[in-house]
């Protein structure tokens, strides 16, 4: 493997644009309408195009496709900062509480909402109240001093995680049917009811995330050989804590609270990257920002066709295909290393 | 105020209720290699931890030339001053050359790509280190000593004025020991200085132009290695009994007495 250049950065972004480009299209095609590629790029290609071609892609597939992507990116670039920050391979966008605090505003609102006029639509707002709440006690706890260890922050993380999962479970048994029902697509994960006017907010976070964490890819490099380390070769750790916390929560925030949560992602793209282009956050970042995206969108494509005019949870298939491909990629990596 | 490439002043540091460091003073001249001996928990990687700015003495100054470093940025400090540290944790598989590299992180801009003179200079040191057959593996695939060698590596690739060593040699085995040390001379030869932390005192008597032992948080004695090894020092500042015997170079060697023979004698 070459040492990295801002060529081979650039080759590697432009062979993931590639596929992902080819994921978007998949994920426009995909579907019971049985539209072609042809017409999709026609629609796509006029601005005055109507009919139900026309509805289909603009108002059904293409603001799902682009939040799916949007989603997808959030997740896997959370990811490989969480695990960067912590120093631990095994963390994803959840390890550290702040899905959990979503997830519990985002529940709140599904369970006891109609109770008090809220409808479906104050879901994902309360979600990213309850990210932007946990963050605060996150870093008020752990975050505001990068010198305390990782383990304590890891710990409050799992500590918060256990407390919002009982209490979501509390919730959904106090539910109604219905409820029940949206609440437990929601905890798997779904983009089945998105809203296209969110997309905007979860475009402005992932571009907020990947502006404010980029320049410290080099310094996340230096961190992977400890903290004290890093700081002997003029890194200011404590800042770049304060960063990588903040953006990575609120990319996390943004993606939860407009699809539930969605496993696997965070935790594997970054991973499965790591394998093919190597450590360097330089390009891991930006690389899981197009990977996720990539992978969300396919197997989103996936949830709305292998079952005949049913549709599965995206949350489902990225376990059941992520899970399997992942182990076959440490397999391969290690029979690499031991040849 | 004393020019010295780097100069400790009256240095008191606590964890909690413990005092670490009591006041110390020392001085690494130009051009100097300066061995730092003492039992453990003397407070050595403390003082070197004040150095790089890693902790905050509640007394007392550290300079660089008669500058303090409280003056500087973490990334000047990081010019001036390179650390090798006993050893470091690793969580992801970089390669050898890529933290080799990491080395050059002071002197490059906010991406940080490293030139091809970067490139030459991390290959040029690696071989001057001995690890220049290693530079494809994953650091997560070397054993200790080979570790130390890439971290001495990563410290040297700095180009800093002054290396602060923490053990250097602890994993290694003789050859790589006399050629660590060796490197360091060389590293001292035109002008710049190194601070070694080392338990083994003949070997830095040898590689060293000056020793100082640290007890109890402070400096017990400093100067020639010829003059600060002596049976007195070495039983106050590591409570045993030892021979000091000349090598035939004239530099001290240190032959520690067993209890056995204490009582006998």
């Amino acid at each position: 493997m070459k040492i990295l250049t801002p060529m081979r950065v650039l080759s590697s972004l432009s062979a993931l644009g590639a596929i992902l480009l080819g994921a978007l299209v998949v994920g426009l095609t995909a579907g019971p309408s049985g539209l072609g590629v042809g017409e999709i790029f026609s629609v796509l290609g006029d601005r005055d195009a109507v009919g139900p071609a026309a509805d289909i892609v603009l108002r059904v597939r293409l603001p799902r496709v682009l939040l799916g992507a949007l989603v997808g990116a959030c997740l896997a670039v959370s990811g490989v900062l969480f695990q960067a920050m912590l120093r631990n391979p095994l963390a994803d966008p959840y390890v550290l509480g702040v899905s959990g605090g979503a997830a519990l505003g985002g529940i709140l609102v599904l369970s006891l909402g109609s109770a008090v006029g809220l409808g479906y639509e104050a879901v994902p707002p309360a979600a990213f109240a309850g990210c932007l709440l946990t963050t605060a006690i996150l870093y008020a706890i752990a975050g505001a001093n990068a010198r305390a260890s990782t383990t304590s922050l890891l710990l409050t993380g799992v500590v918060f995680n256990a407390f919002a999962s009982a209490a979501i479970v509390f919730l959904a048994s106090m539910a109604g049917l219905t409820e029940s029902a949206s609440i437990f697509l929601w905890l798997i994960g779904s983009l089945s009811s998105i809203r296209v006017e969110v997309s905007g907010w979860v475009a402005a976070f992932l571009v907020l995330g990947l502006g404010s964490t980029i320049p410290l890819a080099r310094s996340l490099n230096l961190s992977a050989l400890g903290g004290e380390s890093a700081e002997q070769l003029g890194v200011d750790i404590d800042r770049q804590r304060r960063i990588v916390l903040i953006a990575s929560s609120l990319m996390v925030g943004a993606a939860v609270s407009v699809a539930g949560l969605i496993g696997f992602v965070g935790l594997m793209i970054p991973h499965l990257l790591r394998l093919i282009f190597g450590p360097d956050h330089r390009l891991l970042i930006p690389a899981s920002a197009l990977g996720g995206a990539a992978f969300l969108v396919i197997c989103d494509a996936i949830a709305r066709t292998i079952l005949d005019g049913r549709e599965l949870p995206v949350g489902a298939i990225t376990a059941l295909a992520g899970g399997p491909l992942f182990l076959w990629l440490l397999r391969r990596y290690h029979q690499r290393v031991l040849s | 105020m004393t020019n010295a490439a780097l100069c400790f002043e009256g240095i008191e540091l606590k964890f909690g209720e413990r005092e670490i460091l009591k006041g110390v003073s020392l001085e690494v001249p130009e051009g100097a290699v300066v061995a730092l001996a003492g039992r453990n928990g003397a407070g050595k990687t403390t003082l070197l931890r004040v150095a790089s700015r890693v902790l905050r003495p509640s007394a007392g100054r550290v300079s660089i030339r008669g500058a303090p470093i409280d003056g500087f940025s973490r990334r000047h400090l990081a010019k001036e001053l390179a650390v090798v540290p006993q050893d470091t944790p690793v969580s992801f598989p970089f390669r050898v050359i890529e933290v080799v590299l990491m080395g050059r992180s002071p002197h490059l801009g906010v991406l940080g790509f490293e030139s091809r003179a970067d490139i030459a200079l991390a290959r040029d040191v690696m071989a001057r280190v001995g690890i220049e057959e290693f530079a494809d593996r994953s650091i997560l695939d070397l054993s200790g000593g080979e570790r130390q060698l890439v971290l001495i590596a990563r410290a040297l690739t700095q180009e800093p004025r002054i290396l602060l060593l923490d053990e250097p040699t602890a994993h290694l085995d003789l050859a790589h020991r006399v050629a660590v040390l060796d490197l360091v001379r060389d590293f001292a030869r035109d002008g710049r200085s190194a601070l070694v932390i080392s338990h083994d005192l003949s070997l830095s008597a040898r590689a060293s132009d000056h020793l100082a032992l640290l007890a109890e948080g402070r400096v017990l004695d400093c100067g020639r290695p010829a003059d600060v090894l002596n049976p007195e020092n070495l039983l106050a500042a590591f409570g045993i009994r030892a021979d000091v015997i000349q090598a035939p170079d004239g530099s001290p060697l240190v032959v520690p007495r067993s209890a056995a023979a204490d009582a006998m004698s």
